[in-house]
């Protein structure tokens, strides 16, 4: 059998494999434990092995010499505050692992934030400044990173796990052979080996696992905005900034025609100070107002849950959790809404956690820090009237 | 315009829940579905080829059992469908799943256009489809949300941004990744069921796509998960009760005294 085996003198035969495997792939024929087709080689069912009795083929011969490459590279979306979280974590990682922290930003008249990357944590900037590169475009950017990664070598690559990181992150790591995990919401280096452990939410939230890439390099890694945490700013900081001369792939067979933004004055809730969060419980369309009023006092944003947006009370850009935004202001209010995980894995990071709700059982108190239980069309008005007073 | 889509077949994730008192996956009920982003991407390849013409061929790797699912597929209309399934194929890392799709398009020849979902519920990466169109060495545009012109050797659709959307021009062959919002997807028709009971899903394992062992499956894989846990977030949450109006002042109290938080 190729990939996973059971060791026959160290199964006990104890069966706790079986709840383990997310497929039901494991099974007892007899007293004997017997993986069947249905497994995907997923590895969840190694950890849950108190015998260590499960064993995985992997490959051993290292691709290359991993130890030539050193460093942390970031790809600085622009103007984007993701960046400035990666950076922190960079900072944080490099320090672990004593190397130095670079930036990759691509675009036009970069001089300006160039220098800010630096306040923010990074030691060098390479810019790729030139007027055609005004608009983001996938072949461009994605043969530029490429190109910086195999003249550099850094060992670490992370991108912001958002549309324009998401689209390149994988072209740029299936170009150089090497491993790429989406959406991080954590990041550590292993003791002994130095390998970064990225570690991701699994089958909608339900599960965390760590991830490595131990025979390739460099380790790359999209993670998910509003999770890490940036620097303080420090304008002191001191950094080489790297003009680059800008090289072009040799035929670019993508072109961005046309660009629309989104009507000026919607606040992106990805990097709003205070969310009020909407779930099924404020029960109609038209109480959806009670939630932007209250959103108004406090100069935050309205979000939703799923349930919300699947019954075309907002639009989807406002849906927070694991197939929304992620989300990590100072003060998140849910209202009217269970805390399902798929949900909480877009919000726990938010630093104080108001719910209100109806049910004193339901899990959104289970992570809030301040709760009230009462009917939200009713709680909300008054809260609303409350803090227009005290701030008038 | 031929088309290839490349469709997985996922947990219905509703169904996975942990067991809070073992901390385990509770397995009951753990049906599997096709991944509900591939119906669209099935979708849209089916209303171009009713403009065009061509053909429309799914793509899939999986366990055996997911023939299944693909003889379902064959009755909304598909030309013809591709099963990748093979040990060697499992265990497969983005990188190895895309390297192992692309021999697969390969082999099928002659495409024009690669239609992905944006992402498969299982594991939410999006990083194959890019993935595949680099290990086919075509440009590809994701998250497209609308085709808005194809004809031959062109594509152009708008895809959803952070900040709005944008239009985007492509050659062709391209690969592309659709969302949900592009269309809505078809059910079987009666007469699709009867010609579908005919046809045959194609099986081909990593000998018949001729691709190197050592590239597909966990060999090829270059990440793996070396431990799971499921998430714990403990607080202690302060209720706050009386009347409403105590409610709110004491929520008042919270924020601006204790916590700081306006
Ligand atoms: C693969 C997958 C991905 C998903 N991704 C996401 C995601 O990204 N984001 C997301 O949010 N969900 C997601 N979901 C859905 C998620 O599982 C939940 O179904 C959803 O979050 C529930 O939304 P809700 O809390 O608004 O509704 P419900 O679960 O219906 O909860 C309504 C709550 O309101 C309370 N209530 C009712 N009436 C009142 C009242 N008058 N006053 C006060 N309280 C009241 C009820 O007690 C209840 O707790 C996903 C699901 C799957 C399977
Ligand atoms: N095993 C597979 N077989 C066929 N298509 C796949 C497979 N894995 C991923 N895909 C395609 O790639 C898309 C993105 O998947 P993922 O990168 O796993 O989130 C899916 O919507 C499918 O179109």
């Amino acid at each position: 059998m190729i990939g996973i085996e059971i060791l026959k003198g160290r199964c006990t035969s104890c069966g706790l494999c079986l709840s383990e495997c997310p497929f039901g792939a494991i099974i007892m024929d007899g007293d004997v434990v017997a993986i069947t087709d249905a497994c995907t080689l997923c590895g969840a069912c190694q950890e849950g092995c108190p015998s260590k009795a499960i064993l995985f083929e992997r490959k051993t011969v290292s691709r290359e010499d991993v130890s030539e490459y050193k460093g942390i590279l970031v790809y600085a979306e622009q103007s984007r505050k993701v960046t400035y979280e990666l950076l922190g974590e960079a900072r944080r990682l490099a320090d672990k692992l004593g190397c130095n922290v670079s930036a990759v930003l691509i675009g036009k008249d970069l001089q300006g934030e160039a220098q800010e990357l630096i306040s923010f944590g990074a030691d060098v900037v390479f810019a790729a400044d030139n007027p055609s590169l005004a608009l983001f475009n996938d072949e461009i950017h994605a043969h530029i990173l490429t190109e910086l990664i195999r003249q550099h070598k850094p060992e670490i690559v992370l991108i912001g796990a958002t549309i324009y990181g998401r689209s390149i992150a994988p072209r740029v790591s299936a170009r150089l052979d090497t491993g790429l995990t989406a959406d991080c919401t954590l990041l550590d280096i292993e003791d002994g080996t130095g390998v970064l452990l990225q570690t991701r939410p699994a089958f909608g939230g339900n599960l965390m696992a760590t991830i490595v890439c131990r025979e390739r390099r460099p380790q790359m890694a999209t993670v998910r905005p509003g999770i890490l945490k940036p620097l303080p700013v420090d304008v002191a900081r001191q950094g080489t900034v790297v003009f680059m001369e800008v090289k072009f792939p040799k035929s670019v067979r993508t072109k961005v025609v046309d660009v629309f933004l989104v009507a000026l004055g919607d606040v992106n809730l990805g990097e709003a100070e205070v969310v009020v969060a909407v779930g099924k419980g404020i029960g109609s369309q038209d109480n959806m107002s009670l939630a932007e009023d209250l959103a108004k006092v406090l100069g935050g944003v309205v979000g939703a849950s799923r349930a919300v947006v699947d019954a075309g009370w907002i639009e989807y850009s406002r849906q927070i959790g694991q197939t929304g935004k992620t989300v990590a202001p100072k003060l998140y209010i849910a209202c009217g809404l269970s805390g399902a995980v798929q949900h909480t894995a877009g919000m726990v990071n938010a630093e104080t956690i108001v719910a209100i709700n109806k049910d004193p059982d339901a899990p959104i108190f289970k992570i809030a820090h301040v709760g009230i239980v009462g009917d939200v069309r009713h709680v909300l008005p008054e809260i609303t009237k409350l803090i227009k007073e005290k701030k008038a | 315009m031929n088309i290839v889509v490349c469709v997985k077949q996922v947990p219905a994730t509703t169904e996975v829940r942990i067991d809070p008192e073992t901390n385990t996956l509770i397995r009951e009920g753990l049906e599997s579905i096709i991944n509900p982003y591939d119906t669209h991407a099935l979708e849209e390849a089916l209303r171009i080829k009713k403009r065009l013409g061509g053909t429309v061929t799914v793509l899939s790797m999986g366990i055996p059992s997911v023939r299944e699912m693909l003889k379902d597929i064959l009755a909304l209309g598909v030309d013809q469908a591709v099963l990748l399934t093979d040990r060697r194929f499992a265990g497969a890392c983005t990188l190895a799943t895309s390297y192992a799709l692309a021999s697969g398009v390969r082999k099928i020849g002659n495409f024009d256009l690669v239609i992905c979902g944006k992402q498969a519920t299982d594991g939410d990466t999006a990083q194959v489809g890019p993935g595949l169109a680099e290990k086919l060495n075509v440009p590809h545009v994701t998250y497209v949300q609308k085709v808005e012109e194809i004809e031959h050797g062109y594509i152009k659709c708008n895809r959803v941004t952070d900040d709005g959307s944008e239009t985007v021009e492509l050659t062709l062959p391209a690969v592309i990744t659709v969302v949900k919002g592009i269309n809505t997807p078809r059910l079987p028709s009666i007469g699709g069921i009867r010609k579908a009971l005919k046809d045959e899903v194609m099986v081909w394992d990593v000998d018949d796509v001729g691709v190197d062992e050592n590239l597909v499956g966990i060999k090829g894989s270059a990440t793996w998960v070396i431990k799971t846990f499921v998430p714990h977030y403990s607080t202690e949450c302060t209720m706050l009760t009386g009347s409403i109006q105590a409610q709110a002042r004491a929520l008042w109290d919270e924020l601006i005294e204790r916590r700081g938080a306006l």
